[in-house]
């Protein structure tokens, strides 16, 4: 019999799916960060060193692919297969969650695919702060991801409207969280409200992870921001596939 | 297998559909004939519990489709305007996993799978991405969609709609077949006269929202229009004549008689008889049954064909649409 968690795993395996059988489908989304890592890294002072704007870029990385997922769901809304799987006994939660579920796959590989590329530049790894960094990142990814699938029913056929919202919030989040450039050397307005900006703490947290600095309150407020934004994600997102049709 | 009791669906004011009640037995292929924004799609989207009905209730397969979502989903097809596969997707996986979708297990819902690319010819295109497949063979993929599970019920919604004539007939034949071999009870939505003419054994027809007519396309015809023999004659005079020996509604123009009856074929032999008989030989005859729109026509005033109405009602004959 079936049940939420198989229901989830038949959604989350067919959106892996195109991925696993073109794998370097991923690769084509990590464009501009690479851009970045490459065109941008190099203008840093010194007192900003690879190990510094490397997390930064893994997590916009991600937050470039995540941010865009819905834009699949989008298409399938469109040409009908979204309406065909309404059809289907899966439960409505299955359907974005299995969804949001399958992020966590270009995360890790573009995180990997990142810090090898940087190796040889002299970013050091360690191992255990990263991997509990790449869970932060999961978590925040899977809400983010939620959040992104839950604009695609919202904006429905009006595609304009999903790349309007999806651009028009990209930048300010992540300039906003000290992705490229510190925060703290700017004004005091744009401090506060990088305080607000959640993805702020997630990103302090990688650098600090990266570092190895596991036991540092930074971790906690990150995986704190993570869960939040996890767990809005999901509800909000599944509000909204229930109410799809 | 269905049964609906004034089901109702408004967005906003729009009134889509207007108090539809409606049964379909098992094993029935039912076509649901209107033109486009009739309610038709709406009717089926809430049979297939895509959309909630504003009011009236809805027993599909037994159960209610607004309390039993999932028992009614369990147990029909569903093939959609669109694509059902995914486009990035490759027609196999997409079989395997619409299988697992309705709780098989991963054998079983590949070999499901196997059975249906085999029987609808899809093998050599099952492995390549869905977009890169041409529409005919999209939309057998589609119907391999709805079938994996094999349902008991199976809803189309405008299945042939941008099919060109020679995949349009292959799938049509896949319907018919489909029925013939498993006794699935079939409903389909369509604005193709000759479709629900040569498929269905009832046609409902519905208009702005509600059904209008419901019966076989051969009774419906009979009932709402009947059959014209037109008679040629050599002279108007033996025309004048001849037409005050006829019982049925006609109307003359020059030389030519349309005459309205039940069932022409019948009528045709004795009538030639009985017109030489009086001396009033016809140079020719043709006999004119009717279509499908000729009674959608009788019934809404309006033609479903491509163009609309005002053209095709000028030069139809002002007797035979009273009569």
């Amino acid at each position: 019999m079936s049940n939420l968690v198989t229901d989830t795993g038949v959604v989350f395996s067919r959106e892996l799916r195109p991925m696993l059988r073109n794998p370097f489908g991923i690769v084509f989304s990590m464009v501009q960060p690479l851009v970045f890592l490459g065109l941008f890294a190099p203008l840093l002072p010194d007192d900003l060193p690879l190990q510094w704007f490397v997390p930064g870029i893994v997590v916009m990385s991600c937050l470039f692919g995540t941010s865009m997922t819905g834009s699949n769901l989008l298409f399938e809304i469109q040409t009908g297969s979204h309406e065909r799987m309404l059809v289907t006994p899966l439960r409505r939660p299955a359907l974005l969650i299995g969804r949001a579920l399958k992020e966590i796959v270009p995360v890790v590989a573009q995180a990997a695919v990142i810090v090898a590329i940087c190796l040889p530049f002299g970013f050091e790894l360690h191992l255990g702060g990263a991997l509990l960094g790449l869970v932060i990142l999961c978590v925040f990814c899977l809400g983010l991801g939620a959040l992104s699938y839950t604009l695609a029913l919202a904006a429905k056929n009006q595609e304009w409207l999903f790349w309007t919202v999806q651009q028009t919030l990209l930048f300010p989040l992540l300039l906003l969280a000290g992705m490229l450039l510190p925060v703290s050397a700017g004004p005091a307005w744009l401090q506060a409200l990088s305080k607000w900006n959640p993805l702020t703490y997630v990103v302090d947290a990688e650098r600090a992870l990266f570092s190895g600095d596991v036991w540092a309150s930074t971790t906690a407020s990150g995986a704190i921001a993570a869960a939040g934004v996890g767990a809005l994600g999901l509800l909000v997102g599944v509000r909204a596939m229930k109410r799809s049709d | 297998m269905i049964e609906t009791q004034e089901l109702t669906r408004h967005f906003k004011d729009v009134r889509a559909v207007q108090g539809v009640n409606l049964t379909v037995a098992p094993g029935e292929l039912v076509a649901l004939l209107g033109p486009n924004g009739a309610g038709k799609s709406t009717t089926l989207r809430m049979l297939t519990t895509l959309i909630p009905p504003t009011s009236g209730t809805a027993r599909v397969a037994g159960f209610d489709v607004v309390r039993d979502q999932r028992e009614v989903r369990r147990r029909i097809g569903y093939i959609g305007q669109g694509n059902g596969a995914g486009h990035s997707q490759r027609g196999r996986d997409e079989l395997i996993s619409q299988g697992r979708a309705y709780g098989l297990k991963v054998v079983a819902a590949r070999r499901r799978a196997a059975e249906l690319i085999d029987s609808l010819g899809l093998g050599e295109v099952a492995d390549r991405t869905v977009s890169t497949l041409s529409g005919g063979q999209r939309r057998r993929l589609d119907i391999a969609m709805g079938l994996i599970h094999a349902p008991e019920l199976l809803f189309l919604d405008e299945p042939s709609t941008g099919l060109d004539p020679q995949n349009r007939a292959n799938l049509q034949e896949h319907i018919v077949q489909l029925r013939k071999q498993h006794d699935t009870t079939i409903v389909l939505t369509t604005h193709y006269l000759d479709e629900a003419d040569s498929m269905a054994e009832r046609v409902i027809v519905i208009d702005h929202g509600r059904i209008i007519a419901d019966d076989t396309p051969a009774r419906l015809k009979t009932e709402h229009v009947g059959d014209r023999i037109i008679l040629g004659f050599d002279h108007e005079v033996d025309a004048a004549a001849a037409s005050a020996g006829i019982a049925h509604p006609l109307h003359r123009h020059g030389t030519q008689l349309t005459i309205a009856v039940p069932n022409a074929p019948r009528l045709v032999p004795d009538l030639l008889e009985d017109l030489r008989a009086a001396g009033l030989a016809a140079a020719e005859v043709e006999i004119r049954r009717p279509t499908l729109d000729d009674v959608f026509l009788k019934l809404t005033g309006r033609s479903l064909r491509e163009g609309g109405a005002a053209a095709e009602t000028t030069d139809r004959d002002p007797a035979l649409v009273e009569a």
